[in-house]
């Protein structure tokens, strides 16, 4: 019974699995070429495992950024998962405190995603959960090991114009959440901002000023956008 | 330095866990507001712009608007074709390919 339900999660991880081995494999070059160790390239992926973190974290690092800054930029960007896990809470509220908080570390992006498409069904199995959450944070994990060893070999990575592939991976992300009239503008905005705070501060606080700054006027161009702007505030979810 | 890249990876990996799992654990009845909500969605394309735009059009914290500057020139052909094919793999692979010709040219 726990075995059938463990299985089909691992099943239904497996498309999860070929999206993350190459992006983690990625990072573990990337990684490794900002000149962290293969431990401490593990350790993010065990422990932080979040693509949009651990990357943004290697950037900023690279780049010799202040710890503070860092952190900020990594709190803003992934408070997103306090979304994730509060829209997944109520489907879960038959389970156990000590079964929560170990799923809890399982959910991303990705496995949030399966884990609602198979909640809908019928009440979600914990042993599904793990099946789904385990094979999809060992893939993160093992792509990454991947990638860190084979970063080594590469030797002086600029050679192979490896020092842009971070830049080039934030364009590619970049370009993909542009989705309307307002995420461009905001995107231009951030990134305007985002340049003259950087000429004018060092230590990565260009990134947390323009981003706060660029998605509350986000938020206000929907309001404006609006053929009428009352009643906005009761939006339908 | 070392010691500071570990107190880092900690922070951040206990920061994830901690919005992972609080809502898991008390947010079963409570809703995140919706214009709260609305404005976190706006974050990702902010933050990706911001880190991005100084790395092309600045260098070493000074605007370099010029043909020395290979970050500005290897993320033309980067942005077309992240436009064009919307694939992570082929920009990632375009962005690399034309650095290391750019580094190569000198």
């Amino acid at each position: 019974m726990n075995k059938r339900h463990f299985l089909r999660g691992v099943k239904d991880a497996l498309p999860i699995v070929l999206g993350y081995l190459p992006l983690a494999m990625t990072f573990g070059v990337l990684a490794r070429s900002s000149n962290l160790s293969l431990g401490q390239v593990l350790s993010m992926s065990l422990m932080i495992y979040s693509g949009s973190a651990q990357f943004i974290a290697v950037g900023m690092l690279g780049a010799g950024a202040a710890p503070a800054g860092i952190m900020a930029t990594v709190m803003l960007v992934n408070s997103r998962l306090i979304l994730l896990s509060a829209s997944l809470a109520p489907h879960l509220s038959r389970m156990t405190a000590p079964a929560l908080s170990f799923l809890a570390h399982g959910i991303t992006d990705e496995t949030y995603a399966v884990a609602l498409g198979r909640v809908g069904e019928k009440p979600p199995n914990r042993w599904y959960l793990t099946g789904l959450f385990v094979t999809a944070h060992l893939a993160w994990v093992g792509g990454s090991a991947a990638g860190g060893i084979l970063g080594t070999l590469l030797g002086a990575t600029a050679r192979w114009g490896l020092n842009f592939a971070l830049t080039a991976m934030f364009i590619s992300l970049l370009i993909i959440q542009l989705k309307n009239n307002i995420t461009i503008m905001v995107a231009c905005l951030a990134g305007l901002v985002s340049v003259v705070v950087a000429t004018m501060i060092s230590g990565g606080w260009n990134i947390i000023v323009a981003t706060i700054l660029a998605a509350t006027v986000g938020v206000l161009m929907e309001k404006w956008n609006k053929p009428s702007g009352r009643s906005s505030s009761v939006s339908p979810r | 330095m070392e010691q500071t890249v570990w107190a880092i990876i900690l922070g951040i990996a206990a920061l994830n866990y901690l919005f992972r799992v609080t809502p898991l654990l008390l947010l079963s009845r409570v809703r995140i507001p919706s214009l709260w909500a609305r404005w976190l969605g706006y974050v990702p394309v902010a933050v990706l712009a911001a880190l991005v735009a100084p790395e092309i059009f600045l260098n070493g914290g000074v605007p370099a608007l010029t043909l020395e500057n290979k970050n500005l020139l290897a993320a033309i052909p980067t942005f077309l074709v992240a436009v064009k094919t919307r694939s992570l793999l082929f920009t990632l692979l375009t962005g690399v390919a034309s650095m290391a010709l750019f580094n190569a040219l000198g």
